[in-house]
């Protein structure tokens, strides 16, 4: 095509200079909130706040002061200190979650885009069939029959996960078992067995793990959007999707009741989304990086 | 064009039968429950044991597989024990004003996404793409729940300009019941505009550097008419595809902003099923759904065939 | 030819910035085309000449910045602005481009895209556009013209293809034709058919023509003038018989060269120019040809030589050793 014949090699060299200018301020903001909230959320009971659970009926819905710096809610508890335990729910469910799903997800990706075959065609089918349940009711339904409870809660949440690891680590390990490096080690006359764990697995770890990372703002906003409707976690356990729901009664007369664990769990899935979405533009295996 | 489609139906069938089989399986997971709970405080060990036999709960799994399956395909999905109401009556009642709901959101999400796409695409690299992008990226990151609250606030709370709940029928009123959308429908949009904004986008940038483009120019034709018909036709392959697949996704997406505005739709119906724990009519509804959603992505991958003809006639 | 030339293309320039420093891609191109001449412009991949054409249809990428002046029937189309520009096309200005495949939009019909420039251009309605896209379509060779107007640029042959941006090219009657390599993705028995057609396309209308291509053998017997192209710059320019009767770039005489030659012996050695034309951002100081060329040596390193005039006026090159000549007349 004789448009610009000489224009191929300068689009290459743009390509590669923005990539590297990618992990800015903005990237180390988001890494910085993200271990802000972990850290938070780990630390919560050696914290110096006031227990969550104390009920003070005459400071109710109480504005940001020294004694509670960020309020009081409908039941007189201390905002901040239950936002900090709330965000204890939410990151235990949002981080334990898929991490079944890229451990079982990403085993049976690795192994279906690996052994191909009748073995493939079973899996992509039968995540197909799973991928034909809106996730959101199927995980309704489930906590319907089995109960509500973290436990179950974090299950459910991690099943519906599997399938979007699984297209993930196929995809990798499609792409790079044609690769040279493992032509060579089939050559060599290497097993199965190790060719899956030394030479694919680390390749396909780290699209994996930037998956992970969206896999995790995906699983904070769901649970929060069932406990929101009272349906996630188990009163009186609460997640910020909850303290949201129950925000949304004083609507009119404490908004901040809604907005403060809002704001704490758009800004937690929005750091997750954009660490996980610089990584996974690095290390994805099609764009011939690695 | 008939052998496509043939071809695509068939591989349909298999999928359906096995979420068919999924949703019974999920259901028959304590089917002891079933006869407990409708029986409630009324329930003795007797009357358990006899009800589960006058509803055949205790043959085997596969057989009441069958059973029910058979049932389904003449179009016999069950009875809810506690309102009377078949399961098909109940989800035709209610189907209506999910999809009204789901059309006005996807209309909504098209009517913000598109002129966002096309603005950026011809502006791409400016203050204005980023700002726009950067903007969708963050709006992710918002979910359903939390624009609803957001816009109930201003909406409702503080300007009284719309309801923050309350359902009216289109037949009665349909000024009144469009009113009772917008909040609704554009916290569903405010969530589907960007992933339609960024495919239409980035197709359109590719496109915009093609040959055609240029001849188009070298032709003289006026600018909007090499937008809207050379560059945005070829683009929407990816966009028509979201879109279908988004429509799909909504299915369940809407449980949540039903119950946020009480509209009573499918949703709803999904929320109050579990609630009152009421499993015949959740089993059926959750067959419905799935089998909807199945449906849409066929109906996508059909229309995908009529927007570009090389897939038509097998070139691509 | 008394007239003012319909087409003068003055010093004009292309820049283009890239990540690696500043592009030259063309470098004070004078040219000149008179109404129902034809102009050929031969040149390498990489010589400039399709951004040469982009400059004077004004269809340039964004990046690239442009000098000079492009004289069209008088006015500065470089100057215009865009409605005006815009109503010149088709009208005045028309391209054929190289791949028909790319060039026609896929998924729309080729009904469409005849018809679309009649009605934008000769404010036709629709039957007469249709009846007036058939007669293009038969016009160009198309077998079963009412039946294509229906059908997809993928369900013709590249061929057809090519008659069809043939026919789009000249639906409104243009001043000027710029075919810019049309034969270069087409079979090589098509070729001459579509070379050809536009030459007789262009006797009936009385129509200007630019073809640019790479090949010499394209220009032999279909243009009137070639202007010869290297890194940028036009290095000769004559009428057509007297550059292949007196040609005194060492560039032409090598492009010649490579030709193939039916009568040649079997397996005779195709002379090829060895190298690679130089690297755009990194201009050379001295003359753009000279690490390939035979006869260089001397002050072709160190000078760039200017186009310069060989025994008439019309014939001019740019070379410090010309072939045939003791050294040129300075311009």
């Amino acid at each position: 095509m004789a448009t610009l014949e000489l224009g191929l090699d300068q689009d290459v060299a743009i390509v590669s200079v923005r990539r590297t200018r990618r992990l800015g301020l903005l990237f180390w903001t988001a890494v910085g909130w993200m271990i802000f909230v972990f850290a938070v959320a780990i630390l919560a009971p050696v914290l110096p706040l006031p227990s969550p659970t104390d009920m003070d009926m005459l400071e109710r819905r109480a504005a940001i002061s020294a004694l509670h710096w960020l309020g009081t809610d409908g039941l007189g508890r201390d905002e901040l200190s239950r936002l900090a335990y709330g965000a204890r729910i939410s990151l235990t469910v949002g981080l334990l979650a898929p991490v079944i799903g890229i451990t079982i997800g990403g085993a049976l990706g690795l192994l279906a885009g690996y052994f191909r075959g009748r073995f493939e065609q079973l899996v992509v089918g039968s995540m197909d069939v799973l991928l034909a349940f809106p996730p959101l009711i199927l995980a309704l339904a489930v906590t319907a029959y089995l109960g509500q409870s973290v436990f179950n809660l974090t299950c459910i949440l991690g099943v519906l996960g599997i399938p979007a690891f699984m297209r993930v680590a196929r995809a990798s390990t499609l792409t790079l078992a044609r690769r040279e490096f493992v032509i060579a080690a089939q050559a060599l006359g290497a097993s199965h067995a190790r060719i899956l764990f030394r030479e694919l697995l680390p390749n396909v770890a780290l699209p994996l793990l930037a998956f992970f990372l969206l896999g995790v703002a995906v699983t904070i906003v769901v649970e929060g959007a069932l406990s929101f409707l009272g349906l996630g976690v188990p009163p009186p356990i609460s997640s910020w999707g909850s303290m949201i729901g129950e925000g949304r009664e004083s609507l009119e007369i404490a908004p901040q009741l809604a907005f403060i664990p809002a704001i704490a769990m758009f800004l937690t899935v929005l750091s997750f989304n954009l660490v996980g979405d610089t990584l996974r533009a690095l290390t994805d295996p099609r764009q011939g990086a690695l | 064009m008939f052998g496509f489609l043939a071809r695509r139906l068939l591989y349909l069938l298999p999928v359906l039968l096995a979420v068919s089989l999924l949703t019974f399986l999920i259901a028959s997971l304590l089917p002891g429950d079933l006869a407990y709970v409708i029986l409630g405080d009324q329930a003795t060990p007797e009357k358990v044991e006899a009800l589960r036999h006058d509803m055949g709960l205790d043959q085997p799994v596969w057989w009441r597989y069958l059973g029910w399956l058979g049932h389904v395909l003449q179009g016999d999905l069950g009875r809810s024990f506690r309102t009377g109401q078949t399961v098909l009556q109940a989800v035709a009642e209610r189907l209506p004003v999910s999809f009204e709901l789901m059309l006005l959101a996807e209309i909504g999400a098209l009517a913000i996404g598109i002129p966002l796409a096309v603005a950026c695409a011809v502006k791409s690299g400016s203050a204005f793409d980023r700002f726009v992008t950067g903007s969708a990226f963050g709006m992710l990151s918002v979910p359903a729940f939390l624009s609803a609250i957001l816009l109930i606030y201003l909406f409702a709370v503080q300007l009284h300009w719309l309801p923050a709940t309350g359902y009216v029928p289109f037949s009665e009123d349909p000024i009144g019941n469009l009113r009772c959308f917008v909040l609704p429908a554009l916290t569903l949009a405010l969530g589907e505009w960007p992933v339609l904004m960024r495919v239409l986008r980035s197709d359109m940038i590719a496109t915009l550097q093609e040959d055609y483009i240029a001849m188009a120019r070298a032709k003289g034709l006026k600018p909007s008419r090499i937008l809207l018909v050379h560059a945005l036709k070829p683009s929407s392959l990816t966009l028509v595809t979201v879109t279908g697949i988004n429509i799909g996704r909504l299915l369940g997406g809407t449980v949540i902003v039903e119950q946020i505005f009480a509209l009573p739709g499918i949703g709803r119906l999904l929320v109050g099923a579990i609630t009152t724990r009421d499993l015949i009519i959740l089993q059926g509804v959750v067959l419905v759904v799935a089998f909807g959603y199945v449906l849409m992505n066929f109906i996508v991958d059909m229309l995908y065939a009529v927007l570009d003809p090389r897939i038509r006639h097998g070139h691509a | 030819m008394t007239a003012a030339p319909l087409l003068s293309v003055e010093d004009v320039s292309v820049d283009l910035p890239t990540p690696r420093g500043n592009l030259r891609a063309v470098d004070r191109v004078d040219l000149t085309v008179g109404a129902g001449r034809t102009l050929g412009i031969v040149g390498e991949s990489g010589s400039g000449k399709t951004m040469l054409s982009r400059a004077i249809l004004q269809l340039l990428p964004r990046k690239a910045k442009p000098s000079g002046r492009v004289m069209f029937d008088g006015q500065d189309l470089a100057r215009l602005d865009g409605e005006a520009l815009r109503k010149l096309r088709a009208r005045s200005l028309a391209v054929v481009f190289q791949d028909p495949m790319t060039s026609l939009n896929p998924v729309l019909t080729i009904g469409t895209q005849l018809v679309e420039t009649l009605q934008e251009h000769l404010d036709l309605d629709s039957a007469a556009a249709r009846k007036r896209s058939v007669e293009l379509l038969a016009a160009v060779g198309i077998p079963a013209p009412e039946a294509r107007l229906m059908q997809y640029p993928h369900q013709l042959s590249g061929g057809m293809r090519q008659r069809v941006a043939i026919a789009i090219a000249l639906s409104c009657e243009p001043k000027l034709l710029i075919a810019d390599e049309p034969t270069t993705a087409l079979d090589v028995t098509i070729q001459a058919q579509i070379l050809d057609l536009l030459a007789r396309e262009q006797r009936r209308r009385h129509m200007a023509m630019i073809i640019i291509t790479h090949d010499l053998g394209v220009v032999a017997g279909r243009t009137d003038e070639v202007a010869v192209m290297y890194a940028g710059r036009v290095v000769e320019r004559a009428p057509t018989h007297a550059l292949f009767k007196h040609m005194h770039m060492p560039y032409t005489e090598a492009l010649l060269a490579a030709i193939p030659k039916i009568d040649a012996a079997p397996h005779t050695r195709l002379p090829a120019i060895s190298g690679r034309p130089p690297d755009p951002t990194r201009p050379l100081k001295g003359c753009s040809f000279s690490p390939r060329c035979r006869y260089a040596a001397g002050r072709c390193h160190s000078e760039k030589p200017s186009l310069a005039l060989a025994e008439s006026p019309a014939h001019q090159f740019a070379c410090f050793h010309p072939i045939g000549l003791a050294a040129g007349v300075s311009a």
